[in-house]
């Protein structure tokens, strides 16, 4: 099936989301997902970080779709024009989705664990406004302990369902995860069961914000100062893949491999994440390879510039090629070829 | 050899006997001397005497308490990964119960370093902080060392003592 995202077009599978499609183009293109997450089944369509416009529905009815569509969870048709990036409503409308996502997020970052990594920071940060408008209350939830190493902090909380499809899929027999509705809507009991689980502690990996943190780490260090590792272990339970978050010598934080949308690759046991803190438990691969604008990459001497991907891409739409053919006879008589510059 | 047309050659002429005496030319001097015996120095007798440094100069660091005398620095990490010449340091800790009149949030520094040989007092450090913790101070400069031991200037040199507040102008 042809598609065409933001004028690029690509033949894909019948059955692909346009999410999944556009993901196949590049990271430039994809839309941001905060509650999608392609390892759980049945999540996406909850957060609307993804809205796309689509300006014509199919070949057979290539009429626009008159409200902007959750990438996510449409599948795509032959023919059918996507607009992410270069759509003006698209863009309008994620700045109100930020808003709406920020509404009762507490700007704690500087106390959160997630900082750095944090994927609401990052949509906040391509595609927010800088200030608030609100200046009602925000609703305030204790911090709640989820057994002996995970933290619950329900205040970041935004409710992508994530950690409840995790829970879903490593346990039996669960139906409800998130208690009360609407603006009361709270991640309850049943997460609080599911942490008995050999593999409940990749509910930390999954959330995409701080509301759940794993306590071992629990103010141990801040992302961008730790270096992060690939490494393996023979685990009876688990594939054993995973990174390794050091600071200086020490093993401070455990942590599943993800991929370059910051999905789990393979879900790792507790042993390995709580237990296993020691250079002496694993096999190093290598080290991890970072993005060169994430802050993980900052603060290291050779590679500190951190550039938004936004202005070198522009710059690259608008690079003019200098004519330069000027005179050069003065110069002598023997001149190599001038080189041509790509 | 001439280099380019452009040289001009200097033309002295014989000096006059009045030049050749050179007594007034000492004399002129003396005088100008002389005027400055009567005018307001424009030296100063540092160290005792301090000049006024500016608004924004940027002096020795200081970590501010709140109102209520809390520490507002939760050791985010700001602060050092702003910093250019990777002086600073940190590591983080949790409140506990009862500490709530100490720090002000439920993360605070347990320990705070700046390695003041390596510190260029660029401020990126105040501009980075987002809980109005860490200030440059624009009327106090770093005191000078004598020994490499006492470079690194801990939360004992650094925490603001309450009975002597660091304020800026534009503060209450």
């Amino acid at each position: 099936m042809k598609v065409t995202i933001d004028n690029i077009t690509i033949d894909v599978e019948p059955g692909t989301t346009i999410m999944q499609a556009a993901r196949q183009i590049g990271p430039h293109i994809a839309p941001p997902a905060m509650c999608y997450y392609e390892p759980l089944k049945g999540s996406g369509g909850k957060c609307r970080g993804c809205l796309v416009k689509v300006t014509a529905g199919s070949e057979k009815d290539p009429r626009p779709m008159p409200k902007l569509i959750p990438s996510c969870m449409t599948q795509v048709q032959e023919g059918m024009i996507v607009e992410n990036t270069i759509n003006e409503q698209v863009l309008e409308a994620r700045k109100g989705i930020v808003e709406f996502l920020l509404l009762n997020h507490p700007l704690d970052c500087p106390v959160c664990d997630q900082a750095g990594e944090c994927h609401l920071q990052d949509f906040a940060f391509e595609h927010g406004v800088a200030t608030t408008r609100t200046v009602e209350e925000r609703n305030t939830f204790e911090a709640v302990d989820l057994g002996e190493n995970i933290k619950l902090n329900m205040n970041r909380c935004i409710l992508c369902y994530r950690c409840v499809y995790t829970a879903d899929q490593i346990t039996d027999g669960r139906v409800h995860g998130v208690m009360n509705r609407g603006d009361h809507a709270e991640i309850s009991t049943y997460i609080e069961k599911a942490i008995d689980n050999d593999f409940s502690g990749n509910i930390i990996d999954v959330c995409p914000v701080g509301a759940l943190t794993d306590r071992t780490y629990r103010f141990k260090n801040r992302v961008w100062f730790t270096k992060p590792v690939d490494a393996h272990c023979d685990c009876g339970k688990c594939s054993g893949q995973v990174q390794l978050w050091y600071r200086g010598e020490e093993v401070v934080r455990v942590t599943a491999r993800k991929n370059e949308w910051g999905e789990v690759l393979s879900f790792i046991c507790n042993t390995c994440r709580f237990e296993r803190k020691k250079t002496s438990d694993w096999v190093i691969e290598g080290p991890s390879k970072v993005a060169h604008n994430s802050v993980i990459a900052a603060n290291k001497y050779g590679a500190n510039t951190i550039k938004p991907a936004f202005g070198a891409l522009q710059a690259a739409q608008q690079y003019k090629k200098i004519d330069d053919n000027r005179d050069r006879s003065f110069l002598g008589p023997a001149q190599p070829p001038v080189k041509q510059l790509n | 050899m001439k280099l380019t047309d452009r040289s001009k050659v200097l033309e002295q002429d014989e000096l006059t006997l009045a030049e050749r005496l050179y007594i007034p030319a000492v004399a002129s001097g003396m005088l100008t001397t002389l005027k400055h015996f009567f005018k307001k120095p424009i030296t100063i007798r540092y160290p005792e005497q301090k000049r006024y440094l500016g608004p924004v100069f940027r002096g020795q660091h200081i970590l501010k308490r709140d109102e209520e005398g809390a520490e507002r620095c939760t050791a985010c990490g700001l602060c050092a990964v702003a910093c250019p010449a990777e002086a600073i340091s940190m590591v983080a800790d949790e409140r506990m119960k009862g500490e709530e009149k100490l720090y002000r949030e439920e993360k605070y520094a347990k320990v705070y370093e700046i390695n003041m040989l390596r510190c260029i007092f660029c401020g990126l450090c105040e501009e980075a902080c987002p809980k109005q913790a860490i200030y440059l101070q624009h009327d106090k400069m770093a005191p000078p060392f004598l020994g490499r031991d006492e470079v690194i200037f801990g939360k004992d040199k650094l925490v603001e003592k309450m009975d002597d507040r660091y304020l800026r102008e534009g503060w209450k």
